[in-house]
Parts: structure tokens; C-alpha cells; sequence
């Protein structure tokens, strides 16, 4: 039996040289194979009488139990080994730059657009629009600007003929609305307008937002809190105040300019006021049943406030440099 | 409107300081554009009289004088051509600060001086000054300079909107800010002129409805070559009016103290009688400004015997006009509807300080008054004998009572506002109150050209109360649930820019010759006034306006360019035009930005194809045509469809227009109508297949020129017996393919929807597909 103490003993150092798993098979075979070491010995308690037999054969799988083992642990280290060398060698400098796809962006104008709508639509207002080459009639009469109203040379208007013009601002949207839809009416319509003007703080086309709601006791103090609670919104600023001070619109009355508070004055950021009387006539709603505000405001202003942009111009030079600022 | 704080203040007694002031007149609607201090800064200069004076003992230029300024008599050394003994002169003295200099004591070759006399250039007051300013004989010996010359003033310009013409003169304002702050007012003062002599004119107004008041008068014997006095001039140039004559200079300063235009005609140059009359047909006129028009038959003209001497409302004539040579002039104060001067000057690309106020509303009620106001300046400065006043006075406006009800004010403002406050602000603002069960009945006065109906009264109510007066609510309303829809072109962007591109903003016009050349549209819309000649028409396509984004920025250096555009494209004519709402985009340069990992290739067709096929998950089919547009290259642009619907065209830029902008390598562009694009369709779902396909690849060698698209779409029509989907995956030219072929191979999927498919029935279809190929393609079957 001291063979197979030796047995043991020598398993051991055989496996401890095996540098692979295909070493360590070999080294297998040597102990386990079809003619290792222990087979033959189990082979050989036939040979044995019946007394010993049980004695020997537990002895033999002691043994063998004891090379399994070390056979076990010696295949697990090969492993380890070899995974931890994979791993050494497929590590990889993490801080290279990725195959990178580029982030586009949307312009920081339709950004704009869509807090506006989502704030609005928020409140239920739905959104709507009409065309940028519009009527004299949509664009100025229908609003209360009549032929030769100096409220006329207030916009330097475009003109494609003598009755067609671009639009100066997105208000006959709200004609063509309340046209073909009945009060109560909350919507508001952005979109592009043109007037003949361009330097850093005016372009000949901008964006503008136009909102009107309509119902039979919407007032002033409606209208002011839907633009404060806008604006305070907007800017996420609940400190942010509005003032509203008298001014003159055709198609409104009583109209107000709107300023808010900004770096410790007063900004001007929209006009807005009660639907005029005549506004309502001309798509045959009845003023004394029906009352509401309309308002308007600037695209680019709020756009310009938002991220601190000083020149209108970025917005239509489309500059990459700036573009990409506003992923 | 520009003008003098110090004169608004002549009329109005308001203890409020200037910035005060000018809150209160913003916060009631009266915008004040600028206020700023009168002239440089500087202080410490004193009224000097001029005592003493000699030669410098060692300079000829120079003199020596004493100075007298009150208290003291000061030695300086002055260099002025003018100073002379006796004048009063402006002296600085040692220690004042003037806009260049400081004053300090100096020895001036040699001889000390204590002080300086000044030019109204060294006062900083003129850009240009001969000498030292000469100041008036009635000033005392050492008065504060800027009091003697009342510069502590504040020049204020007011934006005023079109509604306001009651505040489009000095008084008007004061009268104005009276009513906002409940001060009280000391109005101009009107003489009536004695009758000097009995000359007059006979004035026929024949259009009686554009000329409701019409007066005039003969002033003889006057001397236009006089100085005005010294308080006009400069309540003048402090609203920055250019003295002309004494008479011109007298009807500006109504024109801007009580807001009446007036006109004086050289009375030695008319002809006969005075009529008011439209114009003849063409009639011609010389205007004042030089320039010669034709006037049409709408324009009110005021006529002599010999035709139009004034453009009524708008300006006078040249001949007619009054000179330093002029002795009697015909001095005109009329009201003109403003119905009937509105936009007359903007016809004739004119704009008038008179117009301006005629065609907004003048106060009726003034007529005469401003003429007797006139008159007495006039008669004043230049002397003069006035005749009697020609009043032609028909039908004038009248200010009908107007209705407010208390409920309506507080129903469209959302508060109460108590019935005497409301009495008290039209009390204030001149209006004739009477109290009614309901409100009040109000009578606007006639200087009010705006208010006309109850919401006008509620305007001027909350005017003067105040806006800050109405709370703030927060709407409560009757929550209605809104439609969302999924075709929305947010969605597109969406896709774009998760795919790295930007989104830009264009202007909507282009130059004429990109619309007709590059976009191919032959009868553009153009604009009658565009702001520059390369935006000057409605563009069809927004290519034009990409291709310019992509020249900008290659000239910053950026060399790979992705960016798309949401806008309308215009097209039609004459009453008939369309706009089409599209999504373009252009893509440039590198396929991926420039990096380590892979190799850097150049974006090409089937990039921006990707790109396109990207904006909807529904199957757009690609076409070639021989309609390719001009902007694109004929053999790589395809025309997109969906379900049939041709949506626009994608492609890479013709190599002309590749030239044309200087670009050193072609972009690829796309345009798409977003409309057809995005309709929506209710889909129906289809039953998953519990059986596997079955798949096959194939490889065929075909002529090159035959089209990948023709393949499948012949296949797909021949209903191919348990055939679901085949697909390229491949395309091959080269070694072992003959010249003018190609290798293309596909992948056949195969399903049966009630059993698996056997090997035979996948072997029978794939063999039809190729008969079917070698049939109409003269394909060859690859190996």
C-alpha cells in the first residue's frame, strides 16, 4: 500500500508541473487513464481475496478521490491562469475616444417652440396655423387695420401683389380660426413672419407665437395669469414678475405691452389685450356674449433670454458652432 | 416726438422728477422712447462781462481781459477774435470741469490767468464754434451759465402709438400728464389779433366732407429776416427742428405747442381766390422739398386760380413757399379728415410732421385758436399787420355719447372697480360724464380721436387705474382632453437628429436666379420690396438656401456638414398660391466625424438614402426618372414614393452646381413632403407564422445597367407560391465577372402560414424565381 501513498504523492508533483490543460490531460491519463495507475490497481482487486478486497478497494479510492481532487484544483488554477492572461491581454486604454455618431441637435428656435407648446397645451390650448403668404384682408383688414390705417406703417410689410402680402404676424391665424371653429376656443399658432427690417436686433423673418382664448367671461385677470404663470414657467423662475402697461394694438382693446422683470429692469416681451369688438364681428361672434385675450410674443426674444444669445443673426447664419451648443 | 422736459413742465405743475415723470407717462401708455440730459456735463462757468481788455505784452494773438463776473473781476488771458470790452461772456472758472478740460490758474507766456472764456464747442453744446459765445445783456454778472442758458434741462422722445394723436404736441402731453397725475395746468394762451387791415381772401372749400374747417388770413408788412427770440429758438432745437425762417420757424413751433399744422403762403405769389379741392388727373405740383409729382384724383390740393399751391395735409408748394424776401403772407390753419390724408404721404414716399398728425386727428376745436396763436408769434418776431380771419366751417366730427356699463368694465377686466373711481378718471381726462342706472354716459372730447365705443371707455379707465389693479387669476376652465397625433413632424426631427444631424433655419426667400436655375421654377414668386436682391423671391425648395448654409460654414473651416430644415416651400401665382410643408436636408464630407477606430470614408447615395428611409418605419420605394431635377446628378437621384405617392426627390448635387459653390466634394441632398409623408393609416395587425422560413440564397449575373428594384418587383408580381420575402445582400463587379455585368445575390425566405415547408416546395419556388430571372433579366445563374 505504500505504493499507493507514493501514488498520491507523485499525482501531486506530476500535476504541479502541467503548464495547459493538455499537459494536465496526459498527466491525467498517467493516474486515471484507460491504463493509469489506479485503474490497473482497481483492475487488480479481482486478484484479491474476499476479506481484503473491501479494505484495498476503500483504500484505492481514497487515493483516488485524492488525485480527482488535486486533479480539480490543478485544472480550476490552469484556468484561472489562463483567464486572467486573456484578460491582461484584451485590456484596452478605456479613455480612447468611442467611434463616436455626432449628437445633431434641433434649433435652439424649435426648442423654444416646443416649451412654448407643451407649456400651453398644458393648460389645453391646441395649436394651429395658417399660411405665410397671406391676404391684405387676413393680415390686416379682417384685424381692424383698414386701406391706409397708420396702424399699417407700424409693420414693414412685404408685398407679393396688391392684395397678397407675407405675413407681419401669426394674428389671422386667429381670424381663420374663429372662422371656422365655435367659442369656447384656447389656441395658440406659432410660426414664421416677415417684416422689412434687418440688423442685430431685427431680422426681415422670425417666429412668432400668437394665443387666443375665447369663452363668455375670460378677462384681463385671466390673461395675466396665463402669461405670468407662462413666463415664470419659461424662465423657471417662480420671482419672475410681469408688468402690463397700456398700449395700442387694432385688433385688441384694451391693449398692454407686456414687460417682465430682467437683471433688474424692465423687458419688453409681447403684446396683448381684449379682443376688439370689430375682430369678433368680422367672423360673426357676438361681443356680448363672447369675450377673451389674445396675446403675442417673440421666438427669438425668449429664445435670446433663455441662453444668453446677444445677436439675432445666429439664429439664421446656422453657424455649426452654434448649432452644436444646443444638443 | 421729441421735445423739452422744461417746456412740458411750462404747462403742467408736477413736483414728480424727470424719471418719475417718465414711469408715470409709460405706465399710462405714453412710451417714452429716451429721455436723456440736455448737452455735455460741466459746471462751475459763470456769465462774465468783459471790463478790461488789452494786447498781450508777448503775443499778438492774445489778450488780456478783466473779467467781471459779480462778486469779483478776474484776469484772463483770451484768445478769441470776438472778445471785446463790454460783451456778456460764458467764464469757467479755475477749478470747473468741461467736457475736454479742466480749468486750472496758468501763466500764459507769462502773463497769469484765472479762468477761461468760453465756446460753445469748449461747453461741449455745438460741434463747431467761431469765437467765444456772446451771451445776452439782460443776464447778470455771475449767473450760473447752464440756469442762463436753461440747460438743466431733459430731452424726451416719445414713441406714441397711432392712437394718440391728442399727445403729438407739447401741450397735448402736459395736458395728458395732468390727467394721469391730477395736477393742474396752465394752458397756452390765445389772443385774438386786432383787424389791421381789410384784406382777405374769398376761400371756396368744395369738398366739404375731406375739409370740415378751413381758416386763413392776410398778414402784411412783415420781416422775415428777424431773430426768433431766444426761448423759441431753443425749445426748437431741443426738439430738433431746423430753423428756416422767423414765419416757417413760427408754424413749427404750433405745430409742436398745440399740435396744428399750419402753412404760410407767400401772398404775393398767389392767384386770385383759394379753393380746397381734389386734385385734376396728373395734376402737377412743386413741393416744397424740390421734387415734382403728379398728383391723382384722391389727393386734396388747397388751389389758387392757377392750380395746386399746397398738397392739403401733406406739404406746400415751392413757388408759393415764403422767403426772407416775403412782406405779406396768407397764413392757412385747417382740419383735414384724416380719413382723407391717411397714407397720401406714404404714396408719395413722403412723410410729413403734418401729415403725420392730419392723418391721425387733429383737434378740431383748435382751428382758429391756432391761427390767432400764430399770429401773435408772427406779429411779434417779425412785425406785421393781420386782416381778418376766412372761416369756412361745414360739418365737423362729433363725439357722439358713448355707453359704459359698470358690469361689462368689470366683466373684461375680472374686477370691481368702484363706479366713482371710474367717474373720477374721465372727469380727469376731459371727458363729459352723465351717470345712468347702468354706468355712465360719456362724451370724449375733441381732441379724442380714438375713443369711439364702450371698450375704448375701458381702456382709458384702466389706463389711469392701473393694470397692476387686476389680480392675476389662474384660469379654472373645464379640462378638454386634447388629440395627439403621431404624425407630427416632430417625429421626423426626431429622427434626424438622433442620426446626427442639425437642424437649421433659413430664410424663406432666395435669389431670383437659384429659384429659376437651381430649383427649376420659371415663374417664381417675387417679392415687390425685397430687403436685399439675393432675397428677393418665395423659394420652391429649400436646396438653394442649404447649399448657402454649407458655403458659410466651409469657410469657418467645418468640413462635414449635417443639417435639415422643416419649412414651407411656395409655389403658384396670382391669388393662387401654395405652400408645401417639407423636410430637406444636405449631408457632407466624412460619414462619421474624423476618428481613430475605423477608416474615414466619404458620406455617399445610399447614406442619404438610409437617412431618408429613416424618417418613417413605413417602406418608401426609390425610382430613377428622366425627370431628374436640375439641382441633382441624373444618374444618382431617385424620386421617393409611398404607397404610390411620389414625396420628393433625393440625390447627390449635379457636378455643375457642385462648381457653381465652390464646394470641394459633392453633397448629397434630400427633400421630402412632409404631408404625404406623415399621413396616418390605421394599421391592422397580421398573425406571426407558427412555422419557420425556410431560406435560400441565390446569385445571379445580370447586365449591370438592370436595376435591383425592377428584380424584386418582378418577382414579388409573379406570386411566387410560399415566397415571403427576398432581400440583396450582395452586389459584385470585378474578377470573374464579365465586363458590363454584375453579380448581385439575394436571400429568399419561404414560409407555408399553415404547415413547415418541405425541402422539394422551397427548391420548386426558388427554381421559378430563377427561370423568372433568366426570362426577363437574362440572368445567369452564378455557380
Amino acid at each position: 500500500m505504500n505504493n499507493l501513498d507514493h501514488t498520491l504523492n507523485e499525482a501531486q508533483k506530476d500535476f504541479d508541473q502541467c503548464q495547459s490543460l493538455t499537459d494536465l490531460d496526459q498527466a491525467k491519463a498517467k493516474y486515471l487513464g484507460k491504463n493509469g495507475v489506479l485503474t490497473e490497481a482497481l483492475k487488480s482487486l479481482g486478484k484479491l481475496s474476499a476479506e481484503e478486497r473491501p479494505k484495498v478497494g476503500a483504500e484505492i479510492n481514497v487515493v483516488k478521490q485524492g488525485v480527482e481532487e488535486a486533479l480539480e484544483k490543478k485544472r480550476q488554477a490552469i484556468l484561472n491562469e489562463s483567464q486572467a492572461q486573456q484578460l491582461a491581454e484584451e485590456s484596452l486604454d478605456v479613455t480612447l475616444p468611442s467611434r463616436k455618431e455626432e449628437h445633431g441637435s434641433l434649433h435652439p428656435v424649435t426648442q423654444t417652440l416646443h416649451r412654448i407648446e407643451s407649456l400651453f397645451h398644458s393648460i389645453g390650448f391646441s395649436v394651429a396655423h395658417g399660411p405665410q403668404i397671406e391676404s391684405d384682408f387676413y393680415n390686416f383688414t379682417a384685424l381692424n387695420i383698414p386701406e391706409s390705417h397708420p396702424a399699417r406703417a407700424m409693420h414693414d410689410t412685404f408685398y407679393i401683389d396688391e392684395s397678397f402680402v407675407l405675413r407681419t404676424h401669426t394674428s389671422p391665424v386667429q381670424i381663420r380660426h374663429l372662422e371656422k371653429n365655435k367659442p369656447p376656443l384656447k389656441i395658440i399658432s406659432p410660426g414664421r413672419v416677415y417684416r422689412v427690417d434687418s440688423d442685430a436686433t431685427h431680422s426681415p423673418m422670425f417666429h412668432q407665437v400668437e394665443g387666443l382664448w375665447v369663452d363668455q367671461q375670460v378677462s384681463f385677470a385671466d390673461l395675466k395669469g396665463v402669461i405670468e404663470d407662462f413666463l415664470q414657467n419659461f424662465f423657471e423662475n417662480k420671482d419672475l414678475k410681469v408688468r402690463f402697461r397700456p398700449s395700442y394694438f387694432p385688433f385688441t382693446e384694451p391693449s398692454a405691452e407686456m414687460d417682465m422683470t430682467w437683471k433688474g429692469g424692465w423687458l419688453e416681451i409681447g403684446g396683448c389685450g381684449m379682443v376688439h369688438p370689430e375682430v369678433f364681428k368680422h367672423v360673426g361672434i357676438d361681443s356680448n356674449q363672447y369675450q377673451g385675450f389674445a396675446f403675442g410674443l417673440g421666438v427669438e426674444r425668449l429664445t435670446m433670454l433663455r441662453y444668453g444669445v446677444q445677436d439675432l443673426r445666429h439664429f439664421f447664419n446656422n453657424d455649426l458652432r452654434f448649432l452644436q451648443q444646443f444638443i | 416726438m421729441q421735445f423739452s422736459e422744461n417746456w412740458l413742465r411750462s404747462y403742467v405743475n408736477t413736483s414728480l422728477d424727470s424719471d418719475a415723470l417718465n414711469h408715470v407717462m409709460i405706465m399710462a401708455g405714453l412710451d417714452v422712447d429716451d429721455s436723456h440730459p440736455l448737452g455735455a456735463s460741466f459746471g462751475d462757468v459763470v456769465v462774465g462781462e468783459i471790463v478790461g481788455i488789452k494786447k498781450h505784452p508777448d503775443a499778438d494773438r492774445l489778450q488780456v481781459c478783466d473779467v467781471n463776473i459779480g462778486n469779483k473781476t478776474l484776469q484772463i488771458v483770451c484768445g478769441a477774435a470776438n472778445a471785446r470790452q463790454g460783451i456778456k461772456v460764458a467764464c469757467a472758472l479755475v477749478g470747473a470741469k468741461l467736457p475736454a478740460i479742466n480749468i486750472k490758474e496758468a501763466k500764459v507766456r507769462g502773463v497769469e490767468s484765472f479762468g477761461m472764456l468760453c465756446s460753445l464747442k469748449e461747453l461741449g453744446l455745438s460741434e463747431e464754434a467761431e469765437g467765444i459765445l456772446e451771451m445776452s445783456h439782460d443776464l447778470k454778472n455771475g449767473t450760473d451759465v447752464r440756469t442762463a442758458l436753461d440747460l438743466n434741462d431733459q430731452i424726451t422722445t416719445l414713441k406714441l402709438t397711432p392712437n394718440r394723436s391728442d399727445c403729438l404736441s407739447v401741450w397735448g402731453v402736459a395736458r395728458e400728464v395732468a390727467a394721469i397725475t391730477q395736477s393742474s395746468v396752465t394752458p397756452v394762451v390765445y389772443h385774438v389779433n386786432p383787424i389791421q387791415h381789410s384784406d382777405k381772401k374769398i376761400v371756396a372749400v368744395e369738398e366739404k366732407t375731406a375739409c370740415p374747417r378751413y381758416c386763413g388770413r392776410i398778414i402784411k408788412n412783415i420781416d422775415n429776416t428777424k431773430k426768433l427770440p431766444d426761448w423759441m429758438t431753443s425749445r426748437l432745437e431741443r426738439s430738433n427742428i431746423k430753423s428756416i425762417s422767423p414765419v416757417v420757424d413760427i408754424t413749427n413751433y404750433v405745430l409742436l405747442e398745440i399740435g396744428q399744422p399750419l402753412h404760410a403762403f407767400d401772398h404775393d405769389k398767389l392767384q386770385g381766390d383759394i379753393s380746397v379741392r381734389y386734385a385734376k388727373n396728373e395734376e402737377p405740383i412743386h413741393l416744397l422739398n424740390d421734387t415734382k409729382v403728379k398728383l391723382s384724383k384722391k389727393d386734396l390740393v388747397i388751389a389758387d386760380n392757377n392750380g395746386a399751391i399746397a398738397f392739403a395735409g401733406v406739404m406746400g408748394g415751392m413757388p408759393s413757399s415764403v422767403t426772407e424776401h416775403t412782406k405779406t403772407i396768407f397764413l392757412e390753419s385747417a382740419f383735414f379728415n384724416p380719413i382723407v390724408i391717411a397714407g397720401k404721404a406714404r404714396a408719395y414716399n413722403l412723410s410729413t410732421d403734418s401729415s403725420y398728425r392730419f392723418e391721425r386727428g387733429v383737434d378740431f376745436a383748435n382751428t382758429r385758436q391756432a391761427l390767432e396763436r400764430a399770429t401773435s408769434l408772427i406779429l411779434e418776431c417779425c412785425g406785421g399787420e393781420a386782416g381778418e380771419i376766412t372761416e369756412v366751417v361745414t360739418t365737423l366730427p362729433i363725439r357722439n355719447q358713448i355707453h359704459l356699463r359698470l358690469k361689462k368694465l368689470n366683466a373684461i377686466l375680472g374686477i370691481e372697480v368702484p363706479g366713482q373711481d371710474v367717474e373720477r378718471i374721465f372727469h380727469q381726462l376731459g371727458f363729459e360724464v352723465n351717470k345712468t342706472i347702468e354706468g355712465f354716459k360719456v362724451t370724449p372730447p375733441s381732441y379724442r380721436f380714438d375713443i369711439t365705443i364702450e371698450e375704448d371707455l375701458i381702456e382709458e379707465i384702466v389706463r389711469l387705474y392701473g393694470y397692476d389693479k387686476i389680480p392675476s387669476n389662474h384660469p379654472i376652465s373645464h379640462q378638454v382632453m386634447l388629440p395627439i397625433s403621431k404624425a407630427h413632424q416632430n417625429h421626423l426631427k426626431d429622427a434626424l437628429t438622433s442620426r446626427g444631424f442639425y437642424e437649421v433655419v433659413t430664410y424663406s426667400f432666395i435669389e431670383d436666379e437659384i429659384e429659376k436655375s437651381l430649383h427649376g421654377n420659371l415663374h417664381p414668386i417675387q417679392l415687390q420690396n425685397p430687403i436685399a436682391s439675393q432675397m428677393s423671391t418665395m423659394r420652391s425648395s429649400l436646396w438653394g438656401s442649404h447649399l448657402e448654409v454649407l458655403s458659410y460654414n466651409l469657410n469657418r473651416q467645418i468640413s462635414r456638414l449635417n443639417i435639415f430644415e422643416v419649412a414651407q416651400t411656395f409655389h403658384g401665382a396670382q391669388k393662387e398660391f401654395i405652400e408645401t410643408e417639407v423636410i430637406a436636408g444636405l449631408s457632407y464630407g466624412s460619414f462619421m466625424p474624423e476618428q481613430w477606430a475605423d477608416k474615414i470614408r466619404d458620406v455617399d447615395f445610399y447614406d442619404i438614402k438610409a437617412h431618408v428611409e429613416a424618417l418613417i418605419s413605413k417602406t418608401l420605394n426609390f425610382k430613377s426618372s428622366d425627370k431628374t431635377p436640375l439641382a441633382l446628378h441624373p444618374g444618382q437621384a431617385a424620386e421617393i414614393f409611398l404607397d404610390g405617392q411620389s414625396l420628393g426627390w433625393v440625390g447627390k448635387l449635379h457636378p455643375k452646381w457642385q462648381q457653381h459653390f465652390s464646394l470641394p466634394k459633392a453633397p448629397y441632398l434630400f427633400e421630402l413632403n412632409t404631408s404625404k409623408l406623415l399621413q396616418e393609416k390605421a394599421f391592422q395587425y397580421e398573425e406571426i407564422s407558427k412555422f419557420l422560413p425556410v431560406r435560400r440564397d441565390i446569385a445571379i449575373v445580370i447586365d449591370e445597367s438592370v436595376e435591383v428594384d425592377a428584380i424584386l418587383n418582378a418577382v414579388y408580381k409573379a406570386k411566387i407560391p410560399f415566397l415571403n420575402k427576398m432581400a440583396l445582400f450582395d452586389v459584385y463587379q470585378g474578377k470573374g465577372i464579365p465586363e458590363n455585368k454584375k453579380s448581385v445575390a439575394f436571400l429568399i425566405l419561404m414560409q407555408d402560414t399553415s404547415k413547415t415547408l418541405v425541402d422539394s416546395e422551397a427548391d420548386f419556388s426558388v427554381s421559378k424565381i430563377v427561370e423568372l430571372l433568366e426570362k426577363q433579366f437574362g440572368a445567369t445563374l452564378r455557380n
